[in-house]
């Protein structure tokens, strides 16, 4: 059976958090500067834009996307840090730190938004 | 430029960028759970942005920071798991980078001359 040890570390799991999330910002960046591209056609289209975005549907991908973002700047910092600072002991405690900061900042735009 | 100069320029690029991304993230989190209390207005957003330069300034490195950072994090990517290595595929990615880049730039500038 395949040895799982090295994959079950939370270090290996914060690695898999950056990597889709960066993936999927990555993807959305095109998408979200065509919609702010609105603008471009005047107030009306970016308030119809905007409009369009109250779906309740709209706002859990905005969520989704609030809460991708902040686990990727976390989780960066946190690769930052044990890259330029030298910050290599504790990974599993900035590791939860990270994953908490991300929920956080995801709560606080669902209380805002609700 | 020899492919591991290019790796090494590419590496400090992504980092550059990084270290840029962790301010310009970090305040972009805190605009979005401000600005969505109560709901995002059309006539709310460009008064804050429309004619500010220093917003226009902030966007414009942002957005060129965040093109360039997602396609080198695409390119580490698609180089990991197809195989998608070389020169070629590296100069495709920076023009992909560049182009998201100018791509938000133009977004930020629609929203600042609007």
């Amino acid at each position: 059976m395949m040895d799982l040890r090295p994959r079950s570390h939370p270090t290996y799991l914060a690695f898999l958090v950056h990597r889709i999330s960066g993936l999927l910002l990555a993807l959305f960046l095109p998408l979200h500067f065509w919609a702010l591209g609105s603008a471009l056609r005047g107030e009306e289209a970016l308030e119809g834009f905007l409009r369009w975005t109250d779906q309740p549907l709209v706002k859990a991908a905005e969520f989704g996307l609030v809460v991708l973002l902040a686990a990727h700047l976390a989780g960066g910092l946190r690769v930052l840090a044990l890259e330029f600072l030298g910050w290599r002991r504790r990974q599993k405690d900035l590791v939860a730190l990270s994953a908490g900061l991300s929920l956080a900042v995801g709560l606080l735009f669902l209380l805002d938004v609700l | 430029m020899s492919a591991a100069r290019g790796q090494v320029h590419l590496w400090i690029v992504q980092r550059v960028t990084a270290m840029l991304l962790a301010v310009a993230v970090t305040v972009h989190l805190v605009t979005i759970l401000l600005a969505v209390r109560g709901g995002l207005s059309a006539a709310e957003l460009l008064g804050r942005l429309q004619g500010n330069a220093a917003w226009l300034c902030f966007y414009a490195v942002f957005a060129l920071a965040a093109g360039l950072h997602g396609a080198i994090g695409l390119r580490n990517i698609a180089g990991e798991s197809l195989g998608w290595r070389g020169r070629g595929f590296d100069l495709a990615w920076l023009g992909i980078g560049l182009l998201t880049a100018l791509f938000g730039i133009r977004a930020a500038w629609g929203l600042y001359a609007a």
